[in-house]
């Protein structure tokens, strides 16, 4: 039984780059709290006043391009928010979403049609996207058997501990 | 149908049969972080419980992004990096002798034709160059390398890049890339690998390759690869730290697609903000004023780029009104250049020579731009707030564009800042 992500929308749009999610003048900290006070801050100063904790960014195509900083997907976990959804994610910060920890979910049905405010509930296990003020339900198409393996061990640290102590009894 | 050079490239390190689209475990060659990078990977491998990392002359610690010191929590965080490489007794340079990460370690031999190469910094694709597959992850993925020296790829799709017929001398590698990414887009090669070849590339030196290779992650690329040539073997061979096979595309090699490009009909083109894709002919962007020219970055800090840059302000003056900022990307550069009486030349145009590092490219120190202000750099991201306030300006251009500019105090094509003379002299050095 996995969670239910319950909260609101705040929607931006396309080639949101890891720049304007966590701006390079803050990265002399990794700490999630400290992150968080500045996430989206670049493209939206009040971000972190506005958001309440469960909330969702729903990003459009490209989401998270540029920088590999792992510091983008912690910041936004830091702000609180429940999980991310876009249309599609530029390669490093997906990798990076999976294994800091936050659920990001693809579906572009999703993300064209909600709109910031919108009130979202997301069922990872079930794999739905519920826009409740909408009244319209999308479905997000499943990680590959690979990520889903690699989600189910805990992510990656825990994949590597074992993988460790499995050479260290070989 | 074959293979084409990421392809190979992964086959070659995988027991796996590593087909398009499959994600495959592989070995890798060289990992490396730097000084932002590293102190989050240095806790995910503790968490992992690592204690050793795989092999202490293929991992590097490298400080080179708020470095020298910009302030305490920079020198706290490049402390980090450094307490842990040499307790490692893993690869690791101090400021005043290493480089920007990207031109330093192929400088030195570590990034070879054939290899894998993982790296905390999205840059990383600028290994591509020297025909190996280099990424750029997150600190927890390098982490995971460090721990087992192996990580998980997925066996991208290939768009072929040539460039044909004979390259103009105002036409540059920063040209050559903004122009495909102009064409294709921010995202064109997401999830994709960028094959760069094509008549023209042969004359092509390693310098405008690694601007380009550099580059590919700016269209969403995962790698940005040059095919093996006499050139890049003779650049390898030259320097190389370790042995190494080259590996090379099959001719019947599976494309997903071919872009083409003209090299006579190119012309000096700029991105304009706040995306590298806006770009556009620097003589159509109507001259804006700028405050500040930006010349280096792990794009454009190799001495060709320093070398195109001072020729341009030789005997000129920057306009009043405008900072010029050089930074040689490496010592090797920084030498090189200081024997070449280039450094002489931009101090007496009035422009600042500072040392190597990141500095202004990703708004950590060394010219930080105010609110209203417009720069023209060399580096290789206009993105909002990249180098200073959210309500300046960047352009991302070459490095003759850049110093055409510093003269001028507009955007300007360097055609327009120097004589036919100039070129011809260019080409034949």
């Amino acid at each position: 039984m996995s969670k239910i992500f319950k909260g609101n929308a705040w929607k931006y749009g396309d080639n949101i780059d890891t720049d304007v999610i966590i701006p390079a003048r803050h990265l002399v900290t990794s700490d999630e709290a400290e992150l968080g006070k500045h996430c989206m801050e670049d493209i939206d100063k009040d971000f972190v006043k506005k958001v309440a904790p469960g909330d969702m960014i729903v990003g459009g195509e490209n989401f998270g391009c540029g920088s590999s900083r792992e510091h983008a997907p912690i910041a936004i976990k830091g702000a609180g928010c429940s999980c991310v959804i876009a249309a599609s994610y530029a390669r490093i910060f997906f990798r990076n979403a999976i294994n800091v920890g936050l659920p990001i979910f693809e579906c572009p049905e999703a993300a064209a049609s909600i709109e910031t405010g919108d009130e979202i509930e997301v069922d990872p296990g079930a794999g739905t996207i519920v826009n409740k003020t909408k009244g319209k339900t999308f479905t997000v198409a499943p990680f590959s058997p690979f990520l889903q393996d690699l989600i189910q061990q805990g992510g990656l640290i825990p994949y590597v501990r074992k993988e460790l102590a499995r050479r260290k009894g070989a | 149908m074959g293979r084409t050079l990421a392809s190979a490239i992964i086959a070659a390190h995988s027991t796996e049969a590593a087909r398009e689209g499959e994600i495959c475990k592989v070995n890798v060659d060289f990992a490396f972080a730097n000084d932002i990078t590293a102190p989050p990977a240095i806790v995910s491998f503790k968490e992992m419980g690592a204690e050793k990392v795989f092999d202490k002359e293929r991992c590097a610690v490298l400080p080179d992004h708020f470095t020298p010191n910009k302030d305490i929590a920079s020198a706290e965080q490049t402390k980090k990096g450094r307490e842990f490489a040499l307790s490692q007794g893993m690869l690791y340079w101090e400021v005043g002798r290493v480089g920007i990460e990207h031109a330093f370690l192929p400088e030195k031999g570590y990034i070879l034709p054939g290899d894998i190469v993982i790296g905390a910094d999205s840059h990383t694709c600028t290994g591509g160059a020297l025909g190996a597959l280099s990424t750029g992850v997150g600190s927890t993925d390098l982490a995971a390398v460090w721990a087992l020296g192996e990580t998980w790829l997925k066996v991208p799709p290939t768009i072929r890049v040539n460039y044909e017929g004979k390259r103009p001398a105002w036409v540059s590698g920063k040209d050559m890339i903004l122009s495909l990414i102009g064409r294709i887009g921010v995202q064109g090669a997401r999830y994709m690998a960028l094959e760069f070849g094509g008549d023209g590339v042969e004359a092509l030196p390693m310098d405008d390759r690694f601007t380009i290779a550099n580059m590919a992650i700016e269209a969403g690329g995962k790698a940005g690869l040059f095919v093996p040539d006499a050139k890049m073997l003779a650049y390898a061979n030259a320097r190389a730290a370790r042995k190494f096979s080259p590996v090379y595309p099959d001719a019947d090699a599976a494309y997903f697609r071919t872009e083409t490009f003209d090299m006579e009909k190119m012309v000096p083109v700029a991105a304009m903000p706040h995306s590298p894709d806006n770009v556009k002919p620097v003589r159509e962007c109507g001259s804006p004023e700028i405050h500040q020219v930006f010349i280096g970055a792990c794009t454009n800090g190799r001495i060709r780029d320093i070398a195109a840059a001072a020729k341009m302000l030789e005997g000129k003056q920057v306009a009043a009104g405008v900072r010029c900022i050089v930074i040689p990307a490496s010592y090797e550069v920084y030498n090189q250049a200081l024997d070449m009486g280039y450094l002489r030349t931009f101090t007496e145009a009035g422009a600042v020579v500072c040392t190597p590092t990141c500095g202004p490219c990703l708004g950590g120190h060394m010219g930080i731009l105010a609110a209203g202000e417009r720069c023209v750099s060399t580096s290789n991201r206009n993105f909002v707030g990249r180098m200073g306030s959210t309500k300046s300006e960047l352009i991302l251009a070459s490095p003759l564009t850049a110093a055409a500019s510093a003269i001028t105090g507009r955007l300007t094509d360097p055609r327009d800042a120097a004589s036919p003379d100039f070129f011809k002299k260019l080409e034949e050095e």
